[in-house]
C-alpha cells in the first residue's frame, strides 16, 4: 500500500508512526477539505438563506449520508458527536439511564477502554445497576461460550469493543448480537478500533448502538459518530439542549424538539470536522476496507514472526489478528523503550492504554503497543525490529 | 561533568535504587506521586521528626529517569531539616526549569542538568518532587 504514502504530509517527515490506535495521520484530501470550508464557504449550518450556508448544509448532510452508507445505516440513524467517548456517554446517559432499573445487569469485559467502563460505573452508582464481566479466555479473547455463561435473567446490556485497544482481539459481534437479541439484551459496540480497520455492516450484524471516532480513520479530531437503531434513538434523551435541536419553546412545559438526527445535535456542530470526516470516508472507500484489513493482517504477521525470534520479548496478544501488537521487553520498563525508539523517530505507545482494569486479568500493568495502519510498511517494521534486537543498545541509549 | 558520567549516575541509581523497598510502618507518612502524561507511579514513605527528615523509602513502577531521580532525591534530602530540604528542591527545580541554580548544592542531581534537552522527560525527573513537596509543606 506504499502508493498511498504520498497522500500523507506527515509521512515525509522521517517518522515511523506506529501509534495509529491513538490517532491516525490525515491525507491531504482531508486537510484540503477542511481548508476549503474555512477559506471558501465558512458559514454556520442550518441558516440556508444565503448561498454559502446552503452549501454548508449540503456538505454536512452529504457527510451524514456517506457515514450511513459506510456502515450500512439509515440516514437518520447517524448522529455526529465529538467522538467515541461522547457517543458512549450519550448512549449510557441518554438511553440506558432511563431504561435500566436497579438490579439490572450490564456485561462488560476487563479489556474495555475507559470510555466503555466509566459511564457504566457512574450509572451503577446512580441507579444501582450491576456491572459484570464476560470472562476472557487464555488469549484474552471473548468466546461465545463465555458470553453465554455470563448471561443471566438480569442481563439487559452487553457493551463491548468490536476490537480492543490493547489486546487487539476481534469480538464475534454477529453471534453475540444474535444470541443477545434472542434473550432481549441490547448490544453496544465500541467501534473506535474496529470501524477504521474493517468493514462494518450494522444491519447485517444487527448492532443496536455503535460508537466510533473520525480521527482514528484518517479524519479530523473532535468528530465521531453515534449510530443507533432508529427505534432506540427515538427514545434517547438529548444530554445537551440548545440551538438547532428544538422546534419551539415558550415555557418549561412547552418545549418541542426536532426530529432525528437534529434532535441529538445541539449547538453549532463541528462543521469543519464533519466535512473533513466526509473526505476521509471517501478516501478509505477509494482504498477499500477489505484491502486495508487484509494488508494490516499481513503486516501484523510479518511483525509477529520477527518479534517471536527475540527471546526477551513477551508478546501479550500473540493470537489476536488485528494490527495491534502489545508486548514488553524483559527487564526494561515500557516507557524507557518508547523513549529509546523516539530517539530514532519511531512513535510507539507505552502505558496501560486506558484499559486500567485489564491489569487485574493479565498481571501486566504497562506495555508497549504498536498499532498499524495501511500506510505502514514492511521496511518500517524491519527498522523497528533492528532497533529492538540489541538489548544492550536499548539499555545504553534509553536515558 | 561529561554526559557519559551523568548517564552512569542515572543508570546506577536506576539499577541500584536507594531505599526502593517500600516501608510497612505506620510512623511513616505515605504519599503517591504520579502524573497525567506518563505512566510512572510511585509511593513515597516519609518519616519526619522534629522537622527533620529522618528517613524516606519508595516503591512503585517507574521509568529509568523517574526511578533514578527518586533515588537521588532521597539521598540528598534524608537527614536535612524541612527548610533545607525545600531549599534543595527549589534549587533542583530551578535547574530543571532552566532558571539560575547553584550547581554545588545538587549532589548527584547534577546528572540531570541536560534534561532540558529532552522536554518530554521533565515530568519523569520531577515525579518524586511532586509527592514530597506535598508532605514537606505541612511542616513549615
Amino acid at each position: 500500500m506504499k502508493e498511498y504514502r504520498d497522500d500523507f504530509p506527515m509521512l515525509d517527515k522521517n517518522i515511523i508512526y506506529f501509534d495509529n490506535g491513538a490517532t491516525t495521520f490525515k491525507p491531504k484530501c482531508v486537510i484540503d477539505a477542511i481548508s476549503d470550508y474555512y477559506n471558501n464557504y465558512s458559514a454556520n449550518a442550518h441558516r440556508g438563506d444565503y448561498t454559502i450556508s446552503y452549501k454548508v448544509d449540503v456538505q454536512y448532510e452529504t457527510a451524514r449520508k456517506k457515514v450511513a452508507e459506510f456502515i450500512n445505516a439509515d440516514f437518520d440513524e447517524v448522529i455526529f458527536t465529538s467522538g467515541t467517548t461522547d457517543s458512549l456517554n450519550m448512549i449510557v446517559d441518554g438511553f440506558f439511564k432511563n431504561f435500566l432499573e436497579s438490579g439490572d445487569e450490564v456485561l462488560l469485559t476487563k479489556s474495555e477502554h475507559a470510555s466503555n467502563v466509566l459511564p457504566w460505573f457512574k450509572l451503577s452508582k446512580e441507579s444501582g445497576i450491576n456491572i459484570n464481566y464476560i470472562d476472557l479466555d487464555e488469549n484474552l479473547h471473548v468466546t461465545m461460550d463465555n458470553v453465554i455463561k455470563a448471561i443471566n435473567p438480569k442481563t439487559k446490556v452487553i457493551s463491548i469493543a468490536g476490537i480492543t485497544n490493547v489486546v487487539g482481539d476481534e469480538r464475534p459481534i454477529d453471534e453475540i448480537c444474535k444470541y443477545a437479541h434472542a434473550n432481549d439484551i441490547f448490544v453496544i459496540i465500541d467501534g473506535a478500533q474496529l470501524v477504521p480497520h474493517k468493514k462494518v455492516d450494522v444491519k447485517k450484524s444487527d448492532i443496536d448502538f455503535l460508537a466510533f471516532s473520525g480521527h482514528k480513520m484518517c479524519g479530523p479530531t473532535g468528530i465521531g459518530v453515534l449510530y443507533g437503531k432508529k427505534e432506540f434513538l427515538e427514545k434517547l434523551n438529548p444530554t445537551r439542549l440548545g440551538g438547532g435541536m428544538n422546534e419551539s419553546f415558550d415555557n418549561p412545559n412547552e418545549v418541542y424538539l426536532k426530529e432525528l438526527p437534529s434532535r441529538l445535535e445541539a449547538g453549532t456542530p463541528n462543521i469543519a470536522g464533519v466535512i473533513g470526516f466526509s473526505a476521509a470516508i471517501d478516501y478509505l472507500n477509494k482504498i477499500g476496507m477489505d484491502n486495508i484489513n487484509n494488508y494490516e493482517k499481513k503486516l501484523k504477521s510479518y511483525l509477529i514472526d520477527k518479534l517471536i525470534k527475540l527471546p526477551y520479548i513477551d508478546i501479550i496478544n500473540l493470537e489476536s489478528d488485528s494490527g495491534i501488537v502489545s508486548f514488553n521487553i524483559d527487564g526494561i520498563f515500557s516507557q524507557d523503550v518508547a523513549f529509546y525508539l523516539n530517539k530514532y523517530n519511531i512513535c510507539v505507545r507505552a502505558g496501560n492504554h486506558c484499559a486500567k482494569i485489564l491489569k487485574s486479568k493479565t498481571g501486566v500493568k504497562n506495555s508497549l503497543r504498536i498499532s498499524l495502519y495501511f500506510y505502514n510498511t514492511y521496511e518500517e517494521i524491519d527498522k523497528f525490529v533492528e532497533l529492538i534486537s540489541d538489548k544492550e543498545k536499548i539499555m545504553k541509549e534509553m536515558i | 561533568m561529561d554526559s557519559e558520567l551523568k548517564r552512569e549516575i542515572i543508570l546506577d541509581n536506576y539499577q541500584n535504587p536507594f531505599n526502593k523497598d517500600g516501608k510497612d510502618d505506620l510512623n511513616y507518612e505515605k504519599v503517591n506521586s504520579n502524573n497525567e502524561s506518563c505512566i510512572d507511579n510511585i509511593d513515597l514513605y516519609v518519616l519526619i521528626e522534629d522537622k527533620i527528615i529522618k528517613d524516606i523509602h519508595f516503591n512503585g513502577e517507574a521509568c529509568a529517569i523517574s526511578t533514578a531521580s527518586t533515588s537521588i532525591m532521597l539521598k540528598n534530602i534524608i537527614g536535612k531539616n524541612v527548610i533545607d530540604a525545600i531549599e534543595y528542591i527549589n534549587n533542583f527545580m530551578n535547574m530543571i526549569n532552566e532558571n539560575d541554580y547553584n550547581e554545588e548544592l545538587l549532589g548527584e542531581g547534577i546528572a540531570f542538568t541536560d534534561i532540558y534537552k529532552q522536554q518530554n522527560r521533565k515530568t519523569c525527573v520531577t515525579l518524586p518532587y511532586v509527592g514530597i513537596i506535598k508532605i514537606l509543606k505541612k511542616y513549615i
